[in-house]
């Protein structure tokens, strides 16, 4: 198929309504981007954005509405339509084929390489070289996937839309897996596209709405609220109406604790899954009713740290002292009995188990407990009770407690893990990344609840790697480099460069 | 000396069946699909294999060439129910491994009822005999060992460096690839995934009929109810254990054949030792071999086994 290489002025989205069964994703949405422009297309989870943005790649078929190029309305039957015409999109979840090269996942959409009985990698390699040169955009085409950190297989992934021909470029919460530093680039990288591309990028990060875009649109429950020009509104306007109330991300500013030590981790080693050291003699304390903010680049051991502590990983030597207790190499279930809560990375495949119920994942931890079950029957009136009033009480808006758990979205996912884990009243909490892909409103209900418990008397361990997150919440901060604390600062000490650079694997950065 | 070169000589045209049926298990995995139904095939494509010759080639001029008519028949068939097991999986999105189980008896109840009712009885077919290559089958072991047998002996082997070619250097195989790992990538960048695993199901079942019609063909010469005897299913694990590559899948089905041969050859030599216990050996080979083998997840077909429906949110 010929690629077009003409302009793409306008694109226009004319009352697109787009319905899964029980669910009305996108409803009588329009919109409008000119050459050149950069659209912010913002809301929280669950918004529309993500169905939107397919329609509009033609991997879902709008049930009205239509979509005019330069004036002229096109129908989208595939993905192979948008591109001809010049579209291109990065997805949230990245769409490369981890067991192939980067020139194999490349030239998966390259069809001009495909000769009948070879396929030309040659051509596709010089196509990834030019492309490279013209927006500065290294990658390595014999990697592996598999190989690559979450930050390089992003730069894959524009590499692939603009070797396709892309010259409008669709981009899916592009910086919700990447690093602070990463982050950075990629803003920058985009600003110089800018110039050359239009973009459409989703995000509910208002600051790279501000830095970035030129328009901005606000979705909620599928429908277009507000569209205006970036410039003429604030962040917090755009976070109003984003969440449809006034957002005040809440800071510790409470006295630090003074109450004795909960956990304290001596000389801590663990191997990771391939068999290094990936923490190296970790020490490190956390009292009851404080929030020490574990700050690093994601795979310098936080979720080996995570794994260890809640006995799911061996611990090579050192101790883990859990209210004076030695807890190290101890079963999942006697750490959880000590009364520890963990709130792990991955809230889909370890938080949850998707196919259950709502319910049924509340008590997951409780099967056993007196209060939910009688000569191992469960007791399902009082099930439903509890689960009705966690459900209320932590406004997890599902139609019902039966759904199942898999089926809600990310913020609602991780309202449910909160809501298990803070019922059972712990002395610890251990939350990893625990607003990762949240939208402004369900990471404001989370921080408000870890700092309620803080409150409480219960010691926080927060991983996490959104500087903000963690300078808002911490008493305390501690860097991990390599499996090794570099530094514990207290909060307000704690600049974002002063972190940033201890993240870096500087070890004294006072000099600097 | 003898013995061992007897055991070579015999384990590879024994490796020949299990090594085309594999070839093609690869194909359907690759590309997401995961076909226990590889024994029906099989067992259908040994069936019209031999019924071409042993009805319209008998009495001909030319009785050669209804032979690898029968070749032809049995992979053409193959290929029809590789497509027929797609409607089931693919379109409808049936659960593999059942389906595979029903095909698999389907395969096998046809084939048998259709043996009854136009054959009737045991009937050996002359079948495609040993082509010793001139020249070369005369040097000694080495002849023995390589340059004397089936013409589809030759042909089978040969279609492992295509295979691998096709796989890993064609704009094809790169798609089968594609969509057996990340389909909803593929279909992101415009691949049509379900035409894609369609075809892979056609490459597969034509080779899965092949192999079955060699065996009625090539290597036993006659048909009956047992003639594949699992081998089906042997194929499906040699693909596990030869990690989705036509290279490791070969020495896989060249460790069993071999082991099959010279569990025959042990019998041969009259040892008092319950003969059950040496036909169960390469089976137990395969057990014994596929628990202890390195179970790499990096290079697998992740999506196996799981239908592709773009609209479900995963």
């Amino acid at each position: 198929m010929e690629l077009t290489t003409k302009a793409i002025d306008s694109l226009r989205i004319e009352h697109i309504t787009k319905r899964f069964p029980g669910v009305l994703a996108c409803d009588d949405i329009s919109l409008d981007i000119g050459k050149g422009e950069v659209l912010a297309l913002v809301g929280e989870n669950g918004a529309g954005k993500t169905t939107l943005m397919n329609v509009l790649m033609g991997l879902y078929h709008p049930d009205e509405g239509r979509i005019l190029i330069n004036g002229e309305e096109v129908n989208f039957r595939s993905p192979n339509d948008a591109f001809a015409y010049g579209i291109g999109m990065v997805h949230q979840q990245y769409m490369l084929v981890p067991n192939m090269t980067v020139l194999e996942n490349i030239a998966l959409g390259f069809k001009q390489a495909w000769k009948p009985w070879k396929l030309d990698l040659n051509m596709v390699r010089d196509r990834i070289d030019a492309v490279a040169r013209q927006y500065g955009l290294a990658v390595d085409p014999d990697a592996f996937i598999w190989q690559l950190s979450v930050g390089e297989q992003q730069r894959v992934e524009l590499v692939k839309t603009l070797c396709l021909g892309a010259r409008f470029l669709i981009l899916d919460e592009p910086t919700s897996a990447l690093t602070p530093q990463e982050t950075d680039d990629l803003i920058a990288l985009l600003k110089r596209m800018s110039g050359e591309l239009s973009i459409i990028f989703i995000s509910h990060k208002l600051q790279e709405v501000k830095d970035l875009s030129s328009k901005v649109a606000i979705l909620r429950h599928g429908r277009v609220v507000f569209q205006g020009n970036t410039i003429d509104h604030s962040s917090s306007d755009i976070a109003a109406l984003m969440t449809g109330h006034e957002v005040v991300l809440p800071h510790n500013d409470a006295p630090a604790c003074t109450m004795g030590p909960m956990l304290q981790l001596r000389n801590l080693k663990v191997r990771s899954d391939r068999g290094f050291l990936a923490l190296d003699d970790l020490s490190l304390y956390i009292c009851k009713g404080e929030i020490v903010g574990l700050a690093g680049v994601s795979g310098n051991g936080q979720r080996e740290l995570a794994e260890a502590i809640n006995g799911l990983r061996k611990v090579e030597s050192g101790q883990i002292l859990f209210d004076g207790k030695d807890i190290a190499n101890c079963s999942p279930v006697q750490v959880i009995q000590a009364g520890m809560g963990y709130i792990p990375e991955e809230r889909n495949t370890e938080g949850i188990v998707p196919s259950f119920s709502m319910k049924e994942n509340f008590i997951l931890k409780d099967t056993d407990s007196e209060k939910y079950s009688s000569h191992s029957f469960l007791k399902n009136k009082v099930v439903d009770v509890e689960a009705e009033q966690l459900r209320q009480q932590f406004d997890i808006r599902s139609p019902n407690i039966e759904v199942a758990a898999g089926s809600l979205s990310g913020g609602n996912i991780q309202k449910v893990i909160l809501a298990r884990e803070i019922s059972r009243s712990p002395k610890f909490l251990i939350a990893v990344y625990p607003t990762r892909g949240l939208d402004m409103g369900a990471a404001e209900f989370i921080h408000k609840q870890l700092l309620q418990k803080r409150n409480e008397g219960v010691g926080i361990l927060l991983i996490s790697e959104e500087l903000e997150e963690i300078t808002n919440l911490s008493d305390q901060v501690a860097v991990i480099f390599k499996g090794k604390i570099q530094k514990v600062l207290p909060s307000s000490e704690a600049s974002r460069r002063r972190l940033g650079i201890l993240m870096a694997g500087v070890k004294d950065d006072e000099e600097i | 000396m003898t013995f061992i070169v007897n055991i070579l000589s015999l384990g590879i045209p024994f490796s020949v069946a299990l090594l085309i049926a594999s070839l093609g298990e690869m194909f359907n995995q690759r590309s997401g699909i995961f076909n226990l139904g590889c024994e029906g095939m099989m067992a259908m494509g040994a069936f019209l294999g031999m019924l071409v010759p042993y009805t319209i080639g008998q009495g001909a001029d030319v009785p050669g060439i209804y032979n690898y008519l029968g070749l032809l028949l049995a992979s053409g068939v193959g290929a029809l129910l590789g497509l027929f097991f797609g409607l089931v999986v693919v379109t409808f999105r049936a659960p593999q491994g059942i389906a595979g189980i029903g095909m698999q008896m389907f395969g096998v109840g046809t084939a048998g009822t259709l043996f009854r009712h136009f054959i009737g009885g045991t009937q050996s077919v002359p079948g495609i005999n040993t082509a010793p290559i001139p020249g070369l089958s005369k040097i000694p072991i080495l002849g023995t060992l390589f340059f004397n047998h089936n013409p589809m002996v030759y042909v089978a082997f040969l279609f492992v460096p295509i295979a691998w070619y096709i796989l890993f250097k064609t704009p094809w195989g790169l798609r089968v690839r594609a969509v057996g790992t990340h389909p909803r990538a593929a279909d992101s960048i415009g691949i049509q995934v379900n035409k894609v695993r369609f075809q892979a199901l056609a490459v597969g079942g034509a080779l899965a009929g092949l192999a079955g019609a060699y065996l009625s063909l090539c290597q036993v010469k006659m048909f009956s109810d047992e003639i594949i005897a699992g081998r089906g299913f042997i194929a499906v694990a040699l693909v596990y254990f030869g990690h989705w590559h036509p290279v490791k899948i070969m020495a896989g089905a060249l460790l069993f054949a071999l082991a099959q041969a010279l569990q025959l050859a042990i019998q041969g030599l009259g040892i008092d030792f319950p003969y059950e216990f040496l036909v169960m050996l390469p089976y137990a080979l395969v057990i014994v071999v596929l628990a202890f083998s390195r179970k790499s997840q990096k290079t697998g077909p992740s999506a196996l086994g799981k239908p592709f429906n773009r609209e479900i949110r995963t």
